[in-house]
């Protein structure tokens, strides 16, 4: 900070000082990951993590260095950062592209109109074939039975605290709702366990499934309603009651479909979210290898819990599958969120951002 | 709505006086059923809450009477034994142990990916970048957990076969055989990538909301870019940056699938942690859960009950520092 000191009368007229060359961040990258390859390769280390963090421990050295010399230690410092920062981004997406790329590689071997189209009934560990429509109807019925229950409870209470929420309750709900967002998805499992298998006795099915996840849904719903909703111009209000529309009407008639683009992202971001969970689904769900349509009675399985239980077989095949499941799920929900966020942009509200 | 208040003159003329003469508005019944269903949701919501904490701590107070080991110090998981014993202690260190190496490698980094996406991206890449970032935060977590165990634990053979023998002196990293990484620090590598989307969202949210004038300021002063985050932009994110932290945080407390697919379990606490072995609280309730009978069954739920309120008071402590935050910043927007 104290760096004011130097005034142009001191030393020359020129304001600049020595800079380095745009193109130096990329040599000295290039040198420090060649020098990486080198250094792993005489030390014989296999593991290319090992190269990357070398690489990535001389690129940050290596412009400390250079920079201090040619443009002096506050710009070093800041050039460390800088590349501090790329190398954090280049690290956080390395496992991310990583994910991606053996997904769709190793799904998309497996996955067919053959896989979409039939369930595991009959089929071996170690045969290969079999498929996912049993899982994918499980998915989407329990899905669509949480979404039934959480929307309307969600709504309904984004309207309450937007709407009509005062004092200790409104507050109270806001806190909880927030709270709730935390909820590990196994405790929720956990509780409708004890109290819909344990103290009710009423079995496994797909319906107590869809319950947890009813429950990992609404604060999401809530949340981004209640967003939403607070978006909605006060004038548009006020215009409304103001020709006597009563406060109901003018909540159903004019706020919500005001809302409703960004409402709809919000509960297909929810849908979503629930439609990978694994753990409640596993506690609850049971899971099976044959197709069950009805979602009330007996065991069903889930396109998550599909993979977990072909994964957990652990044979060649059942591996196969549970890459192609994989696949399959990061599919739909990768569609839901498009879609949403599709939405979100066209039927943005024209006051917001 | 203030506007229209100030709006009407302060001297009413005086033939307008008899119109606002109090008129009793009308209640409707539609108006009184709706807002009745909507305070009604609300009360769901903080029904069910309630009724989460009642069930989970009266199927957890029928198991752990019987318990004839001490739940807090117990090392072992024994519900189906004569007497049954069981005890969260290796559950909690695993747990904790995770989590800590999950947030000291996924904070750092996720700040440096919110400030490259905040301050250092090209305008044209920050964009995408940050719609990335919200698309990751959706992957499901068996698909980390099938690409943990597939993928990344054989890779991290090299980087667990070099850190034991530089480390080694340091216990933690000191690896007895040549097992797979399937391992607690394997784990928190893996929930450090998971979680790292969730503390980025936040953290870039609360850095988008600098005032502008204060990293002007910076930089008019002739601070560089590092020395203009340093002293504008952390400052007033740091709350921000602590609260998407703990919400990470209780995120890789309560993950499940992901830690029951890489680790190999076992019920030792040891201080080695490239050793395969260790659990979560979780991560034992969904592998122990299919060979539970009902009473093994209310033994999870009891450690489950320990992991809803260590995440409760997590959360709850995230969103009263984020609280806090709203009302300072609500002073200079």
């Amino acid at each position: 900070m104290s760096q004011t000191t130097v005034t142009p009368a001191d030393r020359s007229p020129v304001f600049s000082t020595a800079r380095m060359p745009r193109w130096a961040p990329a040599v000295i990258a290039v040198a420090s990951i060649a020098l990486s390859i080198g250094i792993s390769l005489a030390a014989g280390w296999e593991s290319e993590v090992q190269w990357g963090l070398i690489a990535a421990l001389l690129f940050v050295l290596g412009s400390y260095v250079v920079t201090a010399r040619v443009e002096g230690p506050r710009q070093a410092k800041d050039r460390v950062v800088t590349s501090l920062v790329w190398v954090c981004f280049i690290l956080a997406i390395v496992p991310l592209l990583s994910l991606a790329w053996t997904t769709i590689s190793n799904g998309a071997q497996i996955v067919d109109v053959y896989f979409l189209t039939h369930s595991m009934n009959a089929v071996l560990n170690t045969d290969p074939g079999g498929g996912v429509y049993h899982a994918l109807l499980g998915t989407i019925e329990q899905v669509l039975i949480a979404s039934v229950i959480a929307v309307p409870i969600g709504l309904l209470t984004a309207v309450y605290l937007v709407e009509y929420g005062k004092g200790r309750l409104a507050r109270a709900v806001t806190f909880f709702v927030d709270v709730m967002t935390g909820i590990p998805s196994i405790v929720a499992g956990l509780f409708i366990l004890s109290l819909w298998i344990l103290i009710l006795d009423l079995g496994y099915s797909g319906f107590a499934g869809s319950m947890a996840l009813a429950i990992l849904m609404m604060p999401v719903v809530v949340r981004s309603t209640e967003e939403m909703l607070k978006l909605v111009p006060n004038e548009l209000r006020e215009a409304s009651l103001a020709l006597g529309v009563p406060k109901w009407k003018t909540i159903m008639k004019i706020v919500i479909p005001t809302a409703i683009g960004g409402i709809t992202t919000g509960v297909m971001l929810a849908i979503a979210r629930i439609t990978g969970e694994t753990a409640p689904v596993l506690l609850l769900v049971f899971g099976s290898k044959i197709i069950n349509n009805d979602p009330f009675e007996g065991a069903q399985s889930s396109l998550p819990l599909y993979v977990y239980q072909e994964y957990a077989i652990g044979t060649t095949q059942s591996i196969d599958r549970a890459w192609g499941a994989a696949l399959t799920l990061i599919a739909f929900v990768m569609i839901l969120n498009l879609v949403a966020r599709g939405i979100a942009r066209w039927k943005a509200p024209k006051t917001g951002r | 709505m203030d506007t229209t208040t100030t709006q009407s003159p302060p001297p009413p003329p005086t033939d307008r006086i008899e119109p606002t003469s109090p008129q009793k508005a009308v209640v409707r019944p539609g108006d009184r059923v709706f807002a009745g269903l909507a305070k009604g949701s609300g009360i769901t919501l903080l029904v069910i809450m309630a009724a989460i904490a009642v069930f989970l701590t009266y199927r957890a107070v029928l198991a752990l009477s019987d318990n004839e080991a001490n739940f807090l110090t117990y090392q072992d998981w024994l519900p189906q034994n004569d007497p049954p014993m069981f005890g969260i202690a290796t559950l909690a260190f695993g747990t904790v142990v995770s989590s800590v190496i999950a947030m000291a490698l996924a904070v750092p980094v996720a700040i440096g990916i919110a400030l490259f996406i905040s301050h250092y991206a090209p305008r044209r890449l920050a964009g995408p970048l940050a719609y990335i970032v919200d698309l990751l935060a959706a992957v499901p977590s068996i698909v980390y957990g099938l690409w943990g165990a597939l993928i990344l634990v054989p890779y991290l053979d090299g980087l667990n076969k070099w850190l034991d023998e530089f480390l080694s002196w340091t216990y933690i990293f000191e690896k007895s055989g040549t097992g797979p990484a399937r391992s607690l620090f394997t784990v928190g590598i893996l929930l450090a990538i998971m979680i790292l989307p969730v503390i980025t969202n936040v953290t870039r949210e609360v850095f988008l909301q600098v005032p502008r004038m204060h990293e002007e300021a910076a930089l008019a002063l002739g601070a560089t870019r590092w020395e203009t985050i340093r002293l504008s932009v952390l400052p007033f994110a740091r709350s921000g940056i602590i609260s998407a932290s703990m919400l990470g945080l209780g995120r890789a407390l309560g993950e499940t699938m992901a830690v029951a697919t890489v680790l190999s379990p076992n019920f030792i606490i040891s201080g080695h942690l490239l050793d395969p072995g260790g659990g979560t609280f979780a991560q034992n309730i969904a592998s122990k859960f299919k060979e539970a009978n009902e009473y093994g069954q209310d033994a999870l739920i009891a450690s489950g009950l320990v992991l809803f309120v260590i995440t409760l008071l997590v959360n709850g402590a995230a969103r009263y520092i984020i609280g806090r935050r709203k009302e300072y910043s609500g002073a200079n927007a």
